[in-house]
């Protein structure tokens, strides 16, 4: 009988094996391929149990009265500020005893003063800060305890903790002084710059998982645009000589594939715009006044494989998604020979790179979905910090140890709010 | 003064050109004084002077003439103040230029490990900006390999060949209603087989056309005449039909058999949908009984404003997806009134259902095989079935398609010509005509009563005279041209006018002329003009109509010809 059984367990583990070697095959049967980034097969973990996150409780100034006040700040690019503190503040990494928590989050909405337009106005977003942050250090001891280094804050302005939508007073005024030591999440990531810490967790930005679901097309329908892409290419009202808006990147793009018919590039906003990102093999993703934009996410969403014309940008978990294996990156140099690299590309790889885009952990993990989804992208901020534990001992500050100035920064950062 | 107030009106709003004068800020702090301050403000003002007279803003445009002259691509990044100033003196006017300047050395610092630079950089434009036929090509496939992918991914799995049924014959429309269906086929992404059955054997006419389709085609001829009235027309496609279905059988063809009438349109998700049936499926069609007479159907639906005919066949289901029935035409309102005879101007109404609604499993008519005990044998078949329901013993198999006849997939549409119509032999007019109009002229007023037949030939100069052409054509041709027009015999010819400026018109007056000497009854006639370089041959309708009549149709009518009645006369 001892035989039959370890015939038994060899056929269940030839079994297992064989199971093991098919490609990941979905409901649909559609072929996909398994993402696993730098930091490995990550995008599926679950943070449950891995960490815990105490939310301050901010007087509701710093927070709800700005949303009541203002409440487009729910529809824009960057309200993933607002739905990750509704999401901390029901999920179950939630402690209510800060002394078992590894993270704190500090609840301030600092992108909701908007204009009539729906820009945001960073002017006040430092002074907000310095202020909740003041609060926090009074209030509680755990500020103190490390000035900041377990604690992270939603940054999701054009350059994160820089507070400016300029890029040269954004360099000039560098990240707050305050959250020099706290770990930010940010939409903004470029390489040796600034406004990007060491350590930051970069996201994408918030785009309205319903409004992409209503308008999904039957996958069927071939994809027949070579190259889409729908925005401005001079932004006359801000940049009307160009060369500033973009680095010129996009009036490039405009200017020598205009009349290309692969590419289907224009400026108007026609409201079949996400069906048309679906019926395109490459959507362009280029910088804008900053990096990043709501285009990676709405052309993952898609299937359509980004282009993407930024040098030296940081993509939304980079640890985790393997961005060069999936998009394509384009150096604003090479602009001018953008169909030939694109035409260049094997036709393996372009299946390759649908296959992956077309699994559904890499569209979960780009959205903010209401309410949250295993696997988005509230889950994978969760894992990213769950990934800097435990806390190095340059953590926790001596007791008398101080390192941060609280009195550096411009001066009209220094005023109350 | 100016850029303080600049500084405030940007601090108010943030949409309008404050990214221009954001930088002024910080210029503010510095001197004024300062004499390349001073220049800059020289040249902003000698810059708005210039775009004043000239009336736009004439920066952007030299930026890109200096950036595209330049012999490649003028590179951007601005590493150094003097290289800006420098750069900054060559290729723009920009006012706001100078402040560039400044935070530039702030930048060095944090600059240095990027390769990312902060400021103007120049728009890139290749030399030749214009898409590149290669890459185009190379573009093109790409999109080809990833529908393919697409396809195979959430189209039909496994799909299998398309066995399609065409009964046709020549005739005037043929070439019209053939040639859709030719299209159709070729863009079907499966592979296919199409079988024609041509009534009154096999032609050269049918065969050119499907032979432009490159797709595998069986032309097979039948041994009838397709017949001038619509009832009898029917029945000859079906045993057309049957005829073809025997081809498959011999040839033991696999896949699915449908039935593509040549004057029906086929949407392609009908090629998608039947890849589902298993044995025998239907789909729903939709009729298009063109009404010819409106006066009639005006009458019509004022009676009849609460019910108007649907116009689809196909399969009727119930609550459960099964199938409970069919839907048919409603031909009540039209009894009576429709066309009995091909060249009728009435409505052709359908049968109750149309061949083209059914698709089946060719297995069905192996005569061998695995196939379920409901289909009959088609060679036990005695005589003709009016539709494929008549193969099968039980009615209640049939697979409805097409989200259970919810979905209108192809559509039924008959429209012929006269039946004596004529139209050139492969839709080619050869030798070629030589006809110029002059503009301002209208060439016959009056066309003058028909003229007894063997009249000679006059040389007409400038008027227009009756003239006939005879048999030796080539002796006209050899005369002085001038312009001269040739009409046949009115009384029983259809007269056929040109005129030709230089040279010879060439129709068919010899094949007038022939044609007047026959009688009524002859039928038409081919092949029997006398070989003159400038003819043209109209082929009789070798399929054609029994009913018989000498007319020729114009078909090169549009230089003003004289109307048909005065013209031609039915026998």
């Amino acid at each position: 009988m001892e035989i039959w059984r370890w015939v038994f367990i060899g056929i269940i583990f030839l079994a297992g094996f064989v199971v093991k070697i098919e490609p990941f095959k979905l409901g649909r049967s559609q072929p996909t391929e398994r993402i696993s980034g730098s930091a490995g097969d990550v995008l599926e973990d679950d943070p449950v149990g891995r960490l815990k996150v105490f939310v301050y409780e901010l007087p509701s100034k710093y927070n709800k009265k700005i949303l009541q006040k203002d409440p487009r700040c729910l529809n824009h690019m960057f309200a993933a500020e607002i739905f990750m503190h509704r999401f901390l503040l029901s999920s179950p990494v939630r402690t209510l005893n800060p002394e078992e928590a590894d993270w704190f989050y500090t609840p301030v909405y600092t992108t909701c003063d908007l204009t009539a337009n729906g820009l945001p106005l960073p002017f006040k977003s430092p002074r907000m800060m310095r202020s909740a942050i003041q609060l926090i250090s009074s209030n509680w001891p755990y500020w103190n305890r490390t000035e900041g280094a377990d604690h992270f804050f939603l940054v999701p302005h054009d350059f994160g903790a820089c507070f400016h939508y300029q890029e040269e007073k954004a360099i000039e005024r560098g990240i707050l002084p305050l959250l020099q030591r706290a770990t930010l999440v940010q939409t903004f990531g470029q390489r040796n710059h600034v406004c990007l810490k060491e350590g930051s967790i970069t996201i994408p930005p918030y785009a309205p998982p319903q409004k992409m679901q209503t308008h999904l097309i039957p996958e069927k329908t071939p994809r027949s645009i070579f190259v889409y892409f729908r925005g401005l290419f001079y932004d006359v009202g801000n940049d009307p000589e160009g060369g500033y808006y973009a680095r010129g990147a996009r009036a490039a793009v405009w200017e020598n594939f205009k009349d290309n018919p692969l590419f289907d590039i224009s400026t108007e906003h026609p409201t079949t715009y996400y069906e048309d990102m679906q019926r395109a093999v490459f959507c362009l993703c280029p910088l804008g006044w900053a990096p990043w934009s709501p285009r990676l996410v709405e052309a993952v969403i898609f299937g359509c494989i980004p282009v993407i014309i930024a040098d030296d940008i940081v993509l939304p978990f980079a640890d985790a998604i393997p961005w060069e294996e999936i998009g394509v990156f384009v150096d604003e140099k090479d602009v001018p020979n953008l169909d030939t690299i694109l035409t260049s590309i094997p036709p393996e790889v372009i299946l390759r790179k649908q296959r992956l885009l077309a699994n559904p952990s890499m569209k979960q993990a780009m959205l903010f979905p209401q309410p949250a989804q295993p696997g988005d992208a509230f889950h994978q901020v969760l894992n990213g910090l769950a990934r800097k534990l435990p806390h190095d001992k340059g953590v926790y500050l001596k007791p008398d140890e101080r390192v941060l100035n609280w009195t550096a920064g411009p001066v009209g950062d220094l005023k109350p709010w | 003064m100016k850029l303080l107030a600049l500084q405030q009106s940007y601090l108010n709003r943030r949409s309008n050109s404050f990214r221009s004068s954001g930088p002024l800020d910080s210029y503010s702090d510095s001197a004024i004084k300062s004499p390349a301050a001073i220049f800059w403000i020289v040249l902003h003002g000698l810059s708005c002077l210039i775009s004043l007279v000239l009336g736009f803003r004439f920066s952007r445009l030299v930026f890109l003439l200096l950036s595209t002259s330049s012999t490649n691509f003028y590179t951007s990044p601005f590493h150094s103040s003097s290289e800006l100033s420098k750069t900054l003196d060559l290729h723009s006017v920009l006012p706001t230029n100078p402040v560039g300047n400044i935070p530039v050395p702030a930048l060095n610092n944090t600059a240095t490990n990027s390769r990312v630079v902060v400021g103007r950089h120049g728009i890139r434009i290749r030399p030749w900006p214009h898409p590149n036929p290669v890459e185009v090509m190379k573009a093109h496939n790409i999109i080809e390999r990833v529908q393919m992918e697409q396809r195979s991914q959430f189209g039909v799995k496994d799909p299998r060949k398309i066995i399609v049924v065409t009964p046709t014959y020549v005739r005037t429309f043929q070439a019209l209603h053939l040639t859709g269906v030719m299209h159709s086929l070729m863009l079907v992404p499966y592979d296919l087989v199409w079988i024609v059955v041509e009534a009154a054997g096999i032609s050269n006419e049918t065969a050119s056309l499907i032979a432009k389709s490159g797709l595998k085609t069986i032309h097979v001829g039948f041994n009838q005449r397709m017949p001038n009235s619509w009832e009898e027309r029917h029945k000859l496609e079906s045993e057309m039909r049957l005829r073809a279905l025997r081809i498959v059988r011999e040839k033991k063809l696999d896949g699915i058999v449908m039935f593509a009438d040549d004057s029906n349109m086929h949407s392609m998700e009908l090629f998608d949908e039947i890849q589902n049936v298993k044995w025998f499926g239907a789909v729903s069609v939709g009729i298009l009984a063109n009404s010819a007479d409106t006066n009639e159907m005006a009458d019509q639906k004022k009676g009849e404003e609460e019910n108007p005919p649907m116009p689809v066949q196909g399969p009727a289901c119930n609550v459960s997806n099964m199938l409970a029935g069919w839907h048919t035409f409603n031909t009540s309102p039209f009894a009576g009134k429709s066309a009995v005879y091909i060249d009728d101007r009435a409505i052709v109404l359908p049968r109750m259902l149309e061949w083209s609604g059914f698709v089946l499993n060719s297995r069905l008519l192996w005569k061998d095989g695995d196939k379920p005990d409901w289909i009959k044998d088609i060679d036990t078949l005695d005589g003709n079935i009016e539709n494929p329901l008549g193969l099968i013993k039980d009615p209640s198999v049939v697979e409805p398609l097409g989200s259970c006849g919810r979905q209108v997939l192809l559509w039924w549409l008959r429209v012929e010509a006269r039946a004596d119509s004529k139209f050139p032999p492969r839709w080619i007019i050869d030798p070629p005509l030589e006809i110029t109009v002059p503009s301002k002229r209208t060439l016959w007023p009056d066309t003058p009563p028909e003229l007894p037949a063997n009249e000679k030939p006059v040389i007409g100069i400038q008027e227009p005279t009756v003239k006939h052409t005879r048999r030796t054509r080539t002796s006209r041709s050899k005369r002085p041209s001038k312009r001269k027009h040739d009409e046949a015999r009115a009384d029983r010819h259809t007269e056929i006018v040109s005129v030709n400026a230089r040279n010879e018109m060439s129709f068919d007056g010899t094949a007038a002329s022939t044609i007047g000497k026959s009688d009524c009854s002859a039928g038409l006639r081919e092949g029997e003009n006398s070989p003159a370089e400038s003819k043209i041959q109209y082929t009789g309708s070798r399929g054609g109509a029994e009913k018989n009549s000498s007319e020729w149709e114009r078909s090169l009518d549009r230089i003003g010809f004289p109307s048909k009645d005065k013209l031609s006369k039915r026998c």
